[in-house]
């Protein structure tokens, strides 16, 4: 602890920390530009400017850049000294000699960190008066725009991009007063994590593209606090609303996942809640087999009458809240329900869940996985599959550039320093895959191989750590190093559906265990809610739901496409065979049009609900806006079916009751619902509500004059401790989890975020986000490994003639929801193939060609990947809707035809 | 992933003269500079193709080496003439003149600063202190430094570069 | 008594009557000095010789050099890794012209100092980082590494001992800033030459992150003689505090412009006088810049100063290179300074607001008063912009603060001559009016 004085007050910081950081810890202002909480220090700006004196005589005392000066114990600065707020004006008057005057057009206008900076200053006179230098910009893609007039050259979004994302394609170029920041050429920016670049950048040089083209000020937002619903991770998220559009998405700082980035699935995967395909409207469909929309009582009535029948399956979703699966579960009884996971995803993540909870395994959070000093990726294609992940993987391979730096005497928070004492130095990471993956290039040794050789290979490292002496290079190092690390980490999960790659990581989990390491093993699974399996019962299988339909049972389907859970073939006799099927989606699939009755489901932000993550964290999402037409959370469907049909155990009037219901719903979990968030009765100060709207909120606008003249009044809100308007407070006595957006007196940027935190890079104030429904037990049980079958089974498929497909997913388009938002759909490849070098060339195939196959639905084109083992072909999923792919070895011929899909072609998986 | 294979693109003597210098360096990618100095050596300047080829044998991005290629003053991203007039321009020989002898060369040659004569001769460029001060206004061209240039001796200078 | 007794630097070039090659150079006790340090001093014992030999960095800064080599953690390093000695051969302060002919004439000089180097810090690797501009002087070095390399002084098992040395050229891309030690070391790891924060010194954390000591060209060539005759001998060649010769340069209109080895603390008068010929017939000295681009100027008040580093830094300036820039008065200051920025402007880096977006502000309100379009509260926005980027520390590195060094004086000892352009909307040095 240092204890330091800024104009006259003391305060105290952890040592270590720069003195920026310890003064913004004191919530005080202080403007700066290049420095950044997650990246450190660089002093290129120099706006941080402070007087530091030497001792309490000293009154001159000396101008230093407080990013780059260690906070010490005793040390004595000044903020507000006349000279140094001198400097700062002058550091903002050079930056704004060449910063265009466009505030008025600017996307970042009213969230601009160099317009707050400009105020703070209080430089407001322009004296230079040569001609402003200007720029060519670059078409990036459809994600992000390019404005560089407006660049003012922190470097932080090259730092972002290629030091702390590892991406390529993005860089600084030019020098002295030309600098330019950008690709070498136009084109789509490589790096899933670009989005970022939009709240990393300062100014308006990197804009969020599709907001732009229907854009909104920040302060005519109307936003919650939510979670995002593209993957199992569960990163924390503004979402904000205008006009009944879901307008964007941006990062919610959560201590223990995401911090302050998230992927642009997550940033750009939000739009398909404005999706055409969006379900709107109640239908039922009458005898002619033609859908009548619009009467939503005829509807229910219609559901509460088919619920009243014998033979009732419940097919729940992945994808749906706790508490509409919760709802369909209490409604259709423990025996008729299923959780709407495939057969062969249910046997992985059931044992998923079972390692978890049973296995007494440490589960990290993203930021323990940081600090993992040995990772070994295990049959997952992390950045595909939970690309937050993979980052924070990115990040724990730096650990031992922090050690360096130690040793050396260089500040931790000295990024350049760090990096170029450290240079190539890398904390070892392992990855086991069937193909090649983005985090190879930082790798020490990556293996290839189908899911069984993976498993194969693991269980062989287990054996290795307990003692056992494999030949092989890989087993031997990968056991070495996970023995010889003091935070060594597994990362696997259900992408590949074999349970023996999950089998196999706990294996070396024990192992380890066994050997006094204490390991972490992270699952990731497939989908927003997968791992709601550990508040849900076991239910019946779908094979099980779906033969039970072909037999003639009533359905209820809950936002699920069933065409995505098995063989299309299964699913069109159970269509066929059903008796009455409702079914609630959010937007239009394949499976819709089979059902009796379409009621319209709410997407995630517009009700309040739960996700369960990969650590079990069970989280809150808030109503952004409610919903349009008949749209309506899917377990007030379920609950006024429920009421209709005289069911009373199965309907609620609140979100909060339900959730309620389901944590009570099963023995062993014992997590309230105010430990999950602020529940509807939760009061800023303990009086007002949180506005969604900002306090300059345009609210008496013409908004809805083409309906009405008269302002419609605010609605009610009686689920959530938000209002729908611009009555309460955001900043305040307030809970870090519910912070509607992020901004606070002077910052109007995302960068008041640390206002809201304890100390920057600490927790939120209040309470932060979620509960963990399983902690992992202080004593591992040592009977528990007998519960589990770590053997791992041969793959003995015949691969005599064709290849043996395996399941290739990419972050653009294999997640059902995502991929119909429109940038997503820009951004995607068009369905391909992952094929090795030496087996195209026996099909006569090269990078860019088609194939087909009479297996698969459509055309793939080629790509080459010469980590895919030959004999073997990666179908990439969702690409082409589809998403199961065959079994057995499948043959393949060339599409003389194909032509490969042009970017910006939305044809393949979405309309806009 | 597929790969277009960019070494084609280099010499066999290039990638010879540059593979020698990585063997003196701890890592590939050290060699950026003396790379695109090599290939500029035996072209002239560094294309777009040339550059990627390059970063492609040194393993690093196109963005990154071109982010070196950009910051140097001797490195050409575009093409030059066949000789290069570098004139300084700084304290030294502006005190004898250089001011002067600049206006002079581009009234001569029919060009300004930056550019290339049309017969593809020339390409003037100014240049920081040539380190001969004490036979100012100097200049370079190509690897030759001219002391005490006056306007006078241009055509005799010029004789020696076709 | 021979030349070299009294211009260790320069004496065997005069003796010879032009670059001296291995033979000349072992004739004259050529690598006399690095057996000696080698084969009969310790490490330690060598660094203590340069430290009391008083030697200051030549490079500008005129840091202790025994001082620094002394930061190198001593021994083997614990991880088994290399330490580097590079040599700072980048030479593009303008004005500054010693370098150059150091290298071309007395390039086995650099070798022996550089060697001498390397085996008291323990480095194994040398590179001297030259400009790239400098074909000539690098054929030379080259062709003197080669002879060393074939005598036997670069390679393994030096004078029969254990010490290596691999010594190599690395030619710079271009830019003033790689002149900057630790923007260079960017450079030689084929970075953008940015400069990087300190801490970490380059002693501690250098190129690619190993121990690494960067000096001068005339730092390294000053080595030889004071192991061979002695730190005690090295101190008494300077005529004041500081020790050693120093190679002095005169560029301007003086009769005899060049470059003398002459002793350190040498009057700024006798230089010009007595070696540069005084000046030309018809020009009146006005003020000069004593050591490179990147010192405050020096005016009549100032021509009897001994040039050493204390004198000259007692009178506000810096003798930085020890080359000097005479103006005369023909010169119009506010031109000369915009010259001056524009070449600073042109050499920034780019990575700090101050100089990036400062001195292009400064270059431009420099040509507006030039060219007679200058305003009233000019001067002030300069004087603050000066105060600004000028003061240590208020940027990245140091190039900014050399940059405002002749722009601060200038506007201090010929304000009259600014706020003439001001106030009659022309320069007042061209006959034809603004320009
Ligand atoms: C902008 C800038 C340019 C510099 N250029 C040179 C140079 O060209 N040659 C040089 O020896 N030192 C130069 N220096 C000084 C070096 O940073 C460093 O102090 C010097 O090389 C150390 O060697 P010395 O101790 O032997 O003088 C420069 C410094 C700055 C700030
Ligand atoms: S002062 Fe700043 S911009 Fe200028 S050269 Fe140094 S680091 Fe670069
Ligand atoms: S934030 Fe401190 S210099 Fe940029």
């Amino acid at each position: 602890m240092a204890t330091f004085t800024v104009d006259g007050k003391q305060y105290e910081a952890a040592s270590g920390t720069n003195l920026l950081q310890a003064i913004l810890s004191q919530s005080l202002d202080l403007p700066y530009f290049c420095w950044h909480p997650a990246m450190g220090s660089v002093g290129a700006c120099r706006q941080c400017a402070v007087i530091q004196y030497q001792d309490a005589e000293d009154e001159r005392g000396r101008l230093t850049m407080a990013c780059m000066t260690d906070v010490q114990d005793g040390m004595i600065v000044s903020v507000e000294a006349a000279h140094a707020k001198d400097f700062r004006a002058s550091v903002i008057e050079w930056l704004m000699e060449n910063h265009p005057h466009d505030c008025p057009v600017c996307e970042e206008g009213g969230e601009c960190h160099l317009q707050d900076m400009t105020v703070m200053t209080g430089h407001s006179v322009r004296r230079y008066r040569d001609k402003k230098r200007t720029w060519e910009n670059q078409d990036l893609g459809p994600f992000i725009g390019h404005e560089m007039n407006r660049c003012i050259t922190c470097y932080r979004c090259v730092r972002f991009y290629q030091d702390y994302a590892g991406g390529k394609d993005l860089g600084a170029f030019g020098s002295k007063s030309h600098m330019f920041f950008g690709r070498v050429e136009d084109g789509v920016l490589e790096s899933e994590f670009a989005g970022n670049l939009v709240e990393v950048c300062p100014t308006g040089v990197f804009t969020d593209k599709p907001f732009s083209q229907h854009y909104t000020r920040k302060w005519d937002l109307q936003s919650a606090a939510s979670v995002c619903p593209g993957c199992s991770v569960g990163c924390n998220t503004f979402a904000s609303e205008r006009y009944g559009v879901l307008k964007r998405l941006h990062n919610r700082y959560h201590n223990d996942l995401n911090k302050y980035f998230i992927c642009d699935r997550g940033r750009f995967g939000s739009h398909f809640v404005n999706s055409q395909q969006r379900v709107r409207h109640a239908a039922v469909k009458a005898n002619d087999g033609v859908f009548e929309y619009g009467d939503i009582n005829t509807a229910l009535n219609r559901a509460a009458e088919i619920l009243k029948r014998e033979d009732v399956v419940g097919i729940g979703s992945p994808r749906a809240s706790v508490e509409a699966n919760h709802a369909l579960r209490q409604l259709v009884g423990d025996e008729n329900f299923c959780r709407g996971l495939s057969d062969s995803e249910r046997i992985v993540t059931d044992q998923a869940c079972s390692i978890l909870m049973k296995g007494g395994f440490r589960v990290p959070t993203v930021t323990e996985v940081e600090s993992a000093d040995v990772v070994f990726v295990i049959g997952e294609d992390i950045s595909n599959t939970a690309p937050r992940i993979a980052l924070a993987i990115r990040q724990a391979t730096r650990n031992v550039s922090y050690e360096m730096a130690k040793t050396a005497n260089i500040p931790l928070w000295q990024d350049a320093g760090v990096r170029g004492h450290a240079q190539h130095h890398r904390n070892s990471l392992y990855i086991a895959s069937s193909n090649a993956t983005r985090l190879d290039e930082i790798a020490e040794m990556t293996f290839n191989a189908l899911s069984d050789g993976i498993a194969q290979i693991s269980s062989q490292i287990a054996s290795q750590i307990s003692g056992a002496s494999h030949e092989n290079e890989f087993v031997k190092s990968v056991a070495e190093a996970l023995l010889a690390a003091e935070r060594p980490l597994l990362v696997t999960g259900t992408s590949s559906r074999d349970p023996n790659v999950l089998n196999a990581s706990a294996a070396i989990a024990w192992a380890l265990r066994t050997n006094g390491k204490d390991p972490s093993l992270l699952i990731v699974g497939s989908e927003a809610n997968t791992f709601n399996a550990v508040v849900t019962c076991e239910g019946v299988t779908l094979g099980n739901a779906l033969s039970r339909m072909a037999d003639g049972a009533n359905a209820v389907i809950l936002e699920n496409d069933l065409y995505r859970r098995a063989p299309a073939a299964l699913v069109d006799s159970a269509l066929a065979g059903t008796g009455d099927v409702i079914a609630l989606d959010v937007v239009e699939n394949d499976t819709l049009p089979n059902a009796d009755v379409v009621l319209p489901a709410a997407s995630y932000a517009e009700q309040t609900g739960t996700f369960v993550n990969y650590e079990t964290r069970a989280q809150r999402f808030y109503q952004v806006f409610q919903p349009q037409d008949d749209v309506l959370p899917a377990w007030r469907w379920l609950s006024q079916i429920a009421s209709l049909s005289g069911r009373t155990d199965a309907s609620w009037t609140t979100v909060d009751e339900v959730t309620q219901s389901a944590l009570a719903a099963l023995p062993g979990i014992d997590a309230t619902l105010e430990e999950l968030a602020p529940t509807k009765d939760f009061r800023v100060e303990g009086e007002h509500r949180i506005a969604r709207q900002t306090h300059r909120y345009s609210g008496r606008t013409a908004m809805t004059a083409d309906v009405s003249v008269h302002e419609p009044k605010a609605p009610e809100d009686e689920e959530t401790p938000y209002s729908y308007s611009m009555e309460g407070q955001n900043p305040g006595d307030q809970t870090g989890s519910a912070i509607p957006y992020s901004w606070s007196p002077g910052w109007n940027s995302n960068q008041s975020l640390f206002k809201f935190q304890e100390e920057v890079n600490g927790d939120l104030l209040g309470q932060s986000g979620g509960k963990r429904l399983f902690d992992v037990p202080s004593e591992p049980d040592a009977e528990v490994d007998k519960e589990f079958d770590f053997s791992v089974m041969q793959d003995t498929r015949d691969t005599t003639d064709g290849l043996l497909p395996f399941s290739v997913h990419d972050v653009f388009g294999s997640d059902e929801l995502s991929a119909k938002s429109w940038p997503i759909a820009k951004r995607a490849k068009g369905p391909y193939v992952l094929v090795h070098p030496s087996d195209a060339s026996a099909l006569h195939a090269s990078a860019g060609s088609g194939i087909r196959s009479h297996a698969l639905v459509g055309s793939f084109e080629v790509v080459l990947d010469n980590r895919v083992q030959a004999g073997s072909i990666g179908i990439a999923v969702g690409l082409n809707g589809r998403v199961e792919i065959p079994e057995q070895s499948i043959e393949l011929v060339i599409d003389p035809d194909f032509k490969p899909r042009q970017l910006g072609d939305e044809r393949v998986i979405a309309k806009s | 992933m597929s790969e277009v294979d960019l070494i084609p693109v280099l010499s066999q003597e290039e990638v010879a003269e540059i593979e020698a210098e990585i063997s003196h360096l701890p890592d590939r990618p050290s060699a950026a500079i003396d790379a695109l100095m090599i290939v500029q050596k035996h072209r002239g300047w560094v294309s777009d193709e040339s550059l990627s080829a390059i970063a492609h044998l040194l393993g690093m991005s196109t963005a990154e080496l071109d982010g070196v290629a950009t910051f140097y003053n001797l490195i050409y991203r575009q093409p030059v003439g066949r000789h290069v007039i570098s004139v300084c321009d700084s304290v030294s020989c502006y005190v004898m003149g250089a001011d002067g002898l600049a206006k002079d060369l581009e009234a001569k040659l029919g060009i300004s600063f930056g550019e290339t004569t049309a017969d593809e001769r020339f390409t003037l460029l100014p240049i920081v202190c040539l380190g001969a001060c004490d036979k100012a206004p100097t200049m370079q061209i190509d690897e030759d430094l001219i002391e005490n240039v006056s306007a006078e001796r241009l055509d005799d200078i010029f004789e020696k570069y076709k | 008594m021979s030349l070299l007794d009294t211009k260790p630097l320069t004496g065997r070039v005069e003796e010879v009557g032009g670059p001296v090659f291995l033979a000349d150079y072992e004739a004259g006790g050529g690598y006399v000095a690095a057996k000696k340090a080698i084969t009969q001093m310790t490490p330690a014992e060598v660094i203590e010789e340069v430290k009391d030999s008083n030697l200051r960095g030549r490079g500008g800064a005129g840091f202790p050099t025994g001082t620094k080599w002394g930061f190198v953690p001593p021994g083997p390093s614990p991880d088994g890794g290399v330490k580097y000695l590079v040599c700072n051969g980048d030479e593009m302060e303008p004005g500054t012209f010693k370098d150059r002919w150091l290298i071309s004439n007395n390039p086995h000089s650099l070798i022996e100092g550089m060697l001498i180097g390397a085996y008291a810090i323990g480095a194994t690797k040398a590179y001297v980082f030259l400009r790239g501009e400098y074909f000539e002087p690098k054929a030379k070095l080259e062709e003197a590494i080669d002879e060393a390399k074939a005598a036997g002084y670069l390679g393994k098992g030096l004078f029969n001992t254990e010490f290596e040395l691999d010594f190599r050229i690395h030619s710079s891309g271009g830019r003033y800033i790689c002149g900057e030690e630790t923007a260079l070391l960017n450079a030689l790891e084929g970075k953008r030459a940015q400069p990087r924060n300190k801490p970490p010194f380059p002693p501690a954390s250098g190129a690619w992150g190993r121990p690494t000591i960067v000096n001068n060209v005339e730092t390294y060539c000053n080595v030889p003689s004071i192991i061979e005759k002695g730190a005690d001998w090295f101190r008494d060649l300077g005529l004041t505090e500081d020790a050693g010769t120093k190679i002095y340069g005169v560029s301007g209109r003086v009769n005899n412009p060049g470059l003398w080895e002459l002793p350190i603390g040498t009057t700024i008068r006798e230089i010009i006088e007595e070696h540069a010929g005084g000046m030309q017939d018809g020009y009146q000295l006005r003020g000069l810049l004593p050591g490179g681009a990147s010192t405050d100027f020096l005016v009549e008040e100032h021509f009897d100063l001994a040039m050493d580093y204390g004198t000259i830094q007692a009178a506000g300036s810096r003798m930085g290179t020890g080359t000097m820039i005479l103006m005369d008065d023909s010169i119009c200051p506010v031109d000369m300074s915009r010259n001056l920025q524009h070449f600073f402007a042109q050499e920034s880096c780019g990575f700090c607001t101050p100089c990036r977006e400062g001195l292009p502000w400064i270059e431009s309100l420099l040509l507006d008063i030039e060219e007679g379009r200058g305003q009233p509260g000019d001067l002030e926005v300069l004087d603050q912009n000066a105060q600004y980027i000028g003061a240590p520390g208020n940027t990245f590195c140091l190039h900014a603060t050399g940059a405002i060094e002749p722009l601060q004086s200038a506007l201090k000892y010929f304000r009259e001559d600014f706020e003439r352009h001001i106030t009659e909307g022309r320069c007042p040095y061209r006959t034809n009016g603004s320009a």
